[in-house]
């Protein structure tokens, strides 16, 4: 077939495909096809052994996958929990604020210009059980006399990579959120109040069932980049203390680079990512039945 | 038992002043209309009844109590906003029944009173709807049924029919008006359009510029204008007026035609004396086409040529050109008339109308 009797919008549109097909379409079945093949990085022979589902089945009987399956989800329940109920703390200040909005606005989304390598980081040291400021300004308060071991301590490891997690984070929570409240109408909640509402009152049934379309969304961004915590985990803790805090990518990571098996962690990977998947449907179902509940036109 | 008092109410928005220390009296179980051009602050004033917007001034009063610093909640009253402001995320009878719900009524108690609210407003089979699935009218109608749901002492209006066209707002005014009747509550209805005013109203405030410039019942301000400006704004189309000067016993005109000083004012007006000379279309009209109503020797005729002509129907406004200006007269039991053609015209003076040239104040006659 000669390139001339293609059609000028197919011809014109070809090298979109072309490079999607090698770049993204191309890579993914290659890496769907390994996860049927036992194959390591230091044999390369055994890329072309097919041995069907052992991978996803071994995947599923092993005890080390499942626990970082469940510390995954209870860190994005924590993580995602708290960044909404902070970020949605935040949104109502920033928009009762009369004056300095727009900068406020923005010292808001500071904590986002940040490489999550680097908020991994600075954690990691504001952490350190000996030469960390927490702990520091703990014993200056006199709130406590030993070190505490913040990253060594499997719990508290846990929870410092989620207090990481949500200061760096919360912002997408209280960008929207706050989005959300300046494109609400003022009229409801002005008849909330002659109803007979109090703040409390007016904000449960009136300002939150309107602003949760909007949590919504930003809880599916989230779903999508928290079951991807690689980075910040990776340099906090590398997943230790005694792979305590083993989440489910730092796992695959360390099955495709430290144990080198490529074709077990690409199906560790294909589990995670339909974790990611269901997360995602989830939240959008919620959204789709909120934003309807509100009769929103968007 | 509900009066409404408002005393020396101010509203400032930082430096801005926008309600001057209005002083008001609202009886209990009356309907009064707030109306005026826009930006005159009916709103503003309306919404400190209501106790969303700061008083910066002066004292408001629910049933004797001042309120100036209790919440909306605490005031018993209602609102229709003129966006309906409805709650879009609750059906219709959930936004019926929200106050009741908030004020811990019971749901059997929520219910009857939704559906007695619903059966009056003809939103029965409406009920399960959200708002965004009602047309314009039956939204308003929600709002509404809303407001009585609450049963509450003063119910609050502001233009709450703005957002209709004309044929529904003709009817949903009959709706409010019967509403009055039967609620027997204290009503205060912010409007700028005066046939609202009129029709519904026990008494009206003419706002002008954050001012009261004049109360009274419909036929008072139609009537007994206050004030020049209430006299413009008032009455449709409008009435004529020309500023004059009491010149040998007659009113002078600018451009030099003169109408004799209608009989009421004889004695009370000087000479060289500035005025401003008002005459309601309906007093002007083509001899023997018109409701005399007057004493004879106060109906003055004059020769005027027709410019335009708006047929209505059963009465033709005819715009008679005098003193270089269009006049308009409300020709009554009308015959086709011809543009250029002059007519006599008969000028009935017993009912005119004269203000102070400066103070735009109206004469006693
Ligand atoms: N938040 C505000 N800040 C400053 N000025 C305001 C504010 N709200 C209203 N005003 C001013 O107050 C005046 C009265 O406003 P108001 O809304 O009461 O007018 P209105 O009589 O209801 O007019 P309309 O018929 O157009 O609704 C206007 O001049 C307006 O510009
Ligand atoms: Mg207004």
């Amino acid at each position: 077939m000669k390139l001339s009797k293609l059609s000028a919008p197919t011809l014109l549109l070809l090298p979109a495909f072309i490079v999607l097909a090698v770049f993204i379409v191309l890579p993914l079945m290659f890496s769907l096809y390994s996860s049927f093949t036992p194959f390591r990085l230091t044999k390369p022979d055994t890329l072309w052994v097919f041995i069907g589902f052992r991978n996803y089945v071994n995947v599923l009987t092993n005890a080390e996958f499942w626990v970082a399956f469940g510390r995954t989800v209870l860190l994005l329940t924590i993580a995602l929990n708290a960044e909404m109920l902070l970020g949605l703390g935040l949104a109502l200040l920033v928009n009762k604020a009369t004056r300095g909005q727009r900068i406020l606005r923005t010292a808001m989304m500071f904590p986002m210009m940040f490489s999550p390598v680097l908020v991994g980081f600075q954690f990691k040291f504001l952490f350190n059980d000996n030469i960390g400021f927490v702990n520091n300004a703990l014993q200056s308060l006199g709130l406590t006399d030993r070190a505490i071991p913040w990253l060594i301590d499997g719990n508290l490891a846990l929870f410092s990579i989620i207090v990481a997690e949500v200061w760096s984070s919360t912002a997408v929570f209280a960008i929207l959120i706050l989005a959300g409240l300046l494109a609400m109408p003022k009229d409801p909640v002005e008849a909330a109040h002659v109803d007979g509402c109090t703040p409390w009152q007016t904000f449960r049934y009136v300002t939150w069932p309107y602003l949760m379309p909007f949590a919504f969304i930003a809880m599916t961004i989230r779903s999508l980049d928290v079951a991807r915590a690689y980075d910040i985990v990776k340099i906090m803790t590398d997943g230790g203390p005694a792979k305590r805090t083993e989440l489910l990518w730092t796992l695959v990571g360390r099955t495709a680079y430290g144990d080198a098996r490529m074709g077990l962690a690409n199906a560790m990977a294909y589990v995670a990512i339909l974790l990611s998947i269901v997360f995602t449907v989830y939240f959008f179902r919620k959204l789709a039945a909120a934003r309807q509940q509100i009769g929103a036109e968007w | 038992m509900a009066p409404v008092t408002l005393r020396k109410l101010v509203k400032r928005y930082g430096a801005l002043e926008v309600v001057h220390g209005i002083d008001l009296e609202v009886k209990d179980r009356e309907f009064i209309a707030l109306v005026g051009p826009s930006g005159c602050g009916k709103s503003t004033t309306l919404r400190m009844i209501a106790g969303l917007e700061e008083v910066s001034g002066g004292a408001i009063e629910i049933g004797g109590r001042k309120v100036n610093d209790l919440p909306p909640r605490a005031r018993n009253i209602s609102m229709v906003f003129q966006s309906y402001a409805l709650y879009p995320h609750m059906t219709v009878a959930e936004n019926m029944g929200f106050s009741l719900k908030i004020a811990g009524r019971s749901a059997d108690e929520i219910k009857t009173r939704v559906d007695e609210a619903a059966a009056i407003l003809d939103l029965g089979h409406l009920l399960e709807r959200r708002p965004s699935q009602l047309s314009g009218g039956q939204r308003q109608r929600v709002a509404m049924g809303r407001a009585i749901v609450r049963q509450p002492d003063v119910f609050l209006f502001d233009e709450p029919l703005s957002n209709l066209d004309a044929k529904l707002r003709t009817q949903v005014r009959t709706e409010i008006k019967k509403l009055h009747a039967r609620m027997q509550a204290t009503m205060i209805y912010v409007t700028h359009d005066q046939v609202e005013a009129m029709t519904l109203s026990d008494r009206i405030v003419i706002m002008r510029d954050g001012h009261i410039e004049q109360v009274g019942t419909p036929e008072d301000v139609f009537r007994r204008p206050a004030t020049k400006f209430v006299a413009g704004f008032i009455g449709s189309p409008p009435m004529n007026m020309e500023e004059a000067v009491l010149t040998d016993g007659k009113l002078a005109f600018t451009t030099g035609a003169s109408l004799p000083v209608p009989p009421r004012f004889r004695s009370s007006l000087r000479e060289g004396q500035k005025v401003t000379f008002g005459l309601r279309p309906d007093d002007i009209y083509p001899s023997g086409h018109g409701l005399h109503a007057g004493d004879a020797d106060a109906v003055h005729e004059l020769e005027l040529p027709v410019t335009i002509t708006e047929p209505l129907g059963n009465e033709t406004l005819v715009f008679t050109q005098f003193n270089g200006r269009d006049w308009v007269s409300r020709m009554l039991n009308p015959r086709p008339l011809r543009s250029g053609e002059k007519m006599r015209m008969s000028l009935d003076l017993s009912r005119a109308h004269i203000f102070d040239g400066e103070t735009g104040k109206a004469l006693a006659g």
